[in-house]
């Protein structure tokens, strides 16, 4: 097995409110190893935004950050700001979710491009600079014609290419990719999907993608983590987890999609917790039809089933289970007065 | 009720400042021509992508916007050329749920009053207590129970999909018969969406309901709607029942969206064949089928244009890189020029190049590219002098013609212009 290209242990960010710190990401520990493409997916609020920003050092000022993202040998928690800095862009690179609002309209894309590689490779000529703009423009799909346009003379789905080509310009090892297709049309997301999906193959990335839609995964994922009030649920091969999910989350978010194969609906009761004052032990406990005695008493363990690893306590480890640990626990009846 | 939405010929002005300064503007058609039948107690869906103006039309229904032409026929009335007077006591029947129920709702109005305010508008109620008693029935009604601990409640205070709910109260609260849901739960997660598409479910059966329902998420639609309007650059392009539409893509559009739906299921999942290119600028539609520019499946009679041409240059460019790109394209500079419609391209060679260059050019491309839907469309390539002219067939724009139990505007599927084999091609 490969190096892995990002390492993250225990990684932990808190946001300070005025009733407390909010754990938005609480302990979440996973690789990211070349080309790979890892989905990140869970209900707004889950914490999938922060940790993806938390990874590049790119967090609020009041946030704290604490554990371990290691990248080439280095703990970039503990790094300064300005080395971090330095790592941005030709290293770790982010596609933002709204493209509308992150070209500047009074730029052309050419000046976008050229600025980007001034800034970060100073000593390339600007013939190369941009040829290269231009090849990157081109594996995107968006035609040399358009070079020196601006920004409001593409539509969405051509902005969310460009942005997606200035930040591979720099040859990244690492990019996050913040729900890059919300904003996009059905068709339009599918060319792009398809796009970060050759990534891999073409540009030797490894992606980190930000996304609520679970069918997105499945298309363009490698691995999946499933995220839930701040912590990584369960985490594995795409094809094993969507087709043996085993957390009870897991399966009840898939069993709530709504799919071309919808005959009847169906959700999770309930609402994802308060990251300020979460449920004792397993977060999920308060939600979940398959909750034991153990689960709100206890903090689940890291267990592997299969390929997968899954914090829950239907999966062990036994040795830890108290006694009479798992008999069913009666839940409170759920009304809509707390629902998502 | 019925409503019979006969033609709505709808369209734009361009900026206020351009026609200060006496320019025409450029027209956009946001809907072009709609034949679609609502039928008491169905669940009619709306389907497209942004820009495909199924939220105007959506709007038109209800009276919000201005239909440039055609009619709306809602009882005894034209809801197209109604008085706004008029119109507004009609609204209480005809209502609307938003897609963003984080900005339907106005921040500092408590639940109680902006469920109630219709109710205050229309002149429905003649007291307080009786305001309240009927916001208290709304609320239960969507499922905000307990309701008095609702009443008093901000929008900031909820959930997203609290928040949709109460919007949907709103909506319900004068009795209407027919709802407008315009993307209802795009903006909700997951977990919640179905809940909210239960509610409407059961509210049509509970108040005996129609919905309109608008979205461009086809899975939705395939479960909640009884048919299905599939729409295009302003146009109809499929409509027909729910089932057999998803069953029987007849329109190649259709198929291409619905190979574009994700699944998240790994077993299920195909190779697909996406439509290149995306929607066009509907102020300068294609000619002919607005589609046949993105269509695999295009032919003869779709409209080819000069503008095709040109689109076909920049793929090709795209493809081989920077130094072809550079080296043909003063060579078909002129195509820069063409027009909207132009049905020959007339390609002036710069002097200091040769005609036969782009002769060649042409016989290279079409060489590299033999299943570009593109070459169906040409009639033929001749030189003239130093200009290459390029002819294109005569298109016409396709209308929505009867196919099985479905109605599909798609040359495809005229038996007068389609060629053999058509079918097999699909």
């Amino acid at each position: 097995m490969t190096e892995p290209v990002l390492s993250v242990r225990e990684l932990r960010v808190w946001y300070g409110t005025e009733h407390g710190p909010a754990r938005a990401v609480d302990g979440v520990t996973f690789d990211l190893r070349p080309g790979e493409v890892l989905g990140l997916v869970g209900e707004s609020g889950c914490g999938k935004s922060t940790l993806g920003r938390g990874v590049l050092g790119l967090l609020p000022r009041g946030a704290h950050l604490d554990g371990e993202v290691i990248y080439q040998d280095r703990n970039l928690v503990e790094a300064s700001a300005r080395e971090i800095q330095r790592l941005r862009g030709p290293e770790l690179g982010l596609i933002f979710q709204e493209p509308l609002t992150r070209l500047n309209p009074l730029l052309r894309i050419s000046e976008h491009f050229e600025e980007t590689l001034k800034a970060h490779e100073p000593d390339l000529p600007k013939g190369e600079a941009k040829h290269r703009s231009i090849e990157v423009l081109r594996a995107m799909g968006i035609p040399p014609t358009r070079y020196r346009a601006y920004p409001h003379e593409f539509s969405g789905g051509m902005r969310q290419r460009i942005m997606i080509a200035l930040a591979l310009v720099l040859r990244p090892a690492f990019v996050v990719a913040d729900e890059p297709t919300t904003a996009l049309d059905v068709l339009v997301e599918a060319q792009i999907i398809g796009i970060l999906a050759d990534l891999r193959r073409n540009f030797d990335t490894s992606l980190l993608f930000i996304t609520h839609n679970l069918g997105i995964v499945a298309e363009a994922c490698d691995r999946v983590a499933v995220m839930y009030a701040g912590r990584i649920v369960e985490q594995g091969p795409v094809n094993d987890v969507f087709a043996r999910p085993q957390h009870p989350y897991t399966q009840e978010l898939l069993r709530s999609t709504i799919s071309l194969s919808t005959t009847g609906l169906h959700y999770i009761p309930g609402a994802p917790p308060d990251l300020i004052n979460p449920p004792s032990g397993c977060r999920f406990h308060p939600r979940c039809p398959k909750a034991m005695q153990v689960c709100p008493q206890r903090f689940p363990e890291r267990v592997p089933v299969g390929p997968q690893t899954v914090e829950c306590w239907l999966h062990g480890p036994d040795e830890l289970m108290p006694d009479g640990g798992r008999e069913i626990l009666v839940r409170e009846e759920i009304t809509v007065a707390d629902e998502a | 009720m019925e409503m019979r939405d006969l033609e709505v010929h709808f369209d734009l002005r361009s900026s206020a400042l351009a026609r200060l300064l006496g320019s025409a503007g450029e027209t956009v058609k946001a809907v072009d021509g709609v034949n679609v039948l609502l039928r008491r107690g169905e669940v009619l869906g709306l389907v497209g992508e942004s820009g495909s103006g199924k939220t105007t039309l959506g709007r038109a229904l209800l009276g919000l916007v201005r239909p440039t032409s055609g009619q709306i026929r809602y009882g005894a009335d034209d809801l197209a050329s109604l008085p706004q007077r008029r119109l507004r006591v009609l609204r209480r029947r005809l209502q609307m749920v938003f897609q963003d129920p984080h900005a339907a709702l106005n921040p500092t109005m408590d639940l109680r009053t902006a469920i109630g305010h219709p109710l205050r508008i229309h002149g429905l109620v003649s007291s307080r207590a009786e305001a309240r008693d009927r916001v208290i029935d709304a609320l239960e009604r969507v499922g905000l129970t307990p309701a008095h601990q609702f009443l008093d409640k901000l929008p900031a205070e909820l959930s997203g999909g609290q928040k949709q709910r109460a919007v949907i109260a709103r909506a319900i609260i004068c009795g209407p018969e027919l709802l407008v849901a315009d993307e209802p739960i795009s903006m909700l997660d997951m977990s919640v969406r179905a809940k909210i598409l239960e509610l409407m479910l059961d509210l049509k059966r509970e108040l005996d309901l129609t919905y309109v329902y608008i979205t461009h998420d086809l899975a939705t639609a395939k479960f909640f709607c009884d048919r299905v309007a599939i729409m295009y650059l302003g146009r109809v392009v499929e409509l027909g029942p729910t089932e057999e539409i998803f069953a029987d893509p007849k329109h190649p559009y259709t198929r291409a969206l619905l190979g574009a739906v994700p699944d998240p299921d790994p077993e299920r999942r195909v190779p697909r064949d996406l439509p290149r290119g995306e929607i066009p600028d509907a102020a300068a539609p294609p000619h002919g089928c607005s589609f046949h520019p993105r269509c695999p499946l295009a032919f003869e009679p779709c409209g080819w244009e000069a503008r095709d041409l040109r689109a076909m240059f920049e793929r090709r460019w795209t493809r081989l890189g920077e130094d072809v790109f550079a080296n043909e394209q003063p060579l078909v500079a002129a195509l820069d020029d063409v027009k909207v419609g132009d049905g020959t391209a007339r390609i002036r060679v710069p002097s200091n190049r040769q005609v036969s260059e782009l002769a060649g050019l042409m016989e290279e491309a079409q060489a590299e590219t033999p299943d570009d839907p593109l070459w169906r469309g040409v009639v033929g390539v001749e030189t003239d002098d130093d200009t290459v002219v390029v002819r294109f067939h005569e298109g016409s724009d396709p209308g929505l013609l009867r196919s099985g139990g479905v109605d599909v505007a798609c040359h495809l599927h005229d038996p007068r212009l389609r060629p053999e084999g058509a079918e097999r091609r699909g």
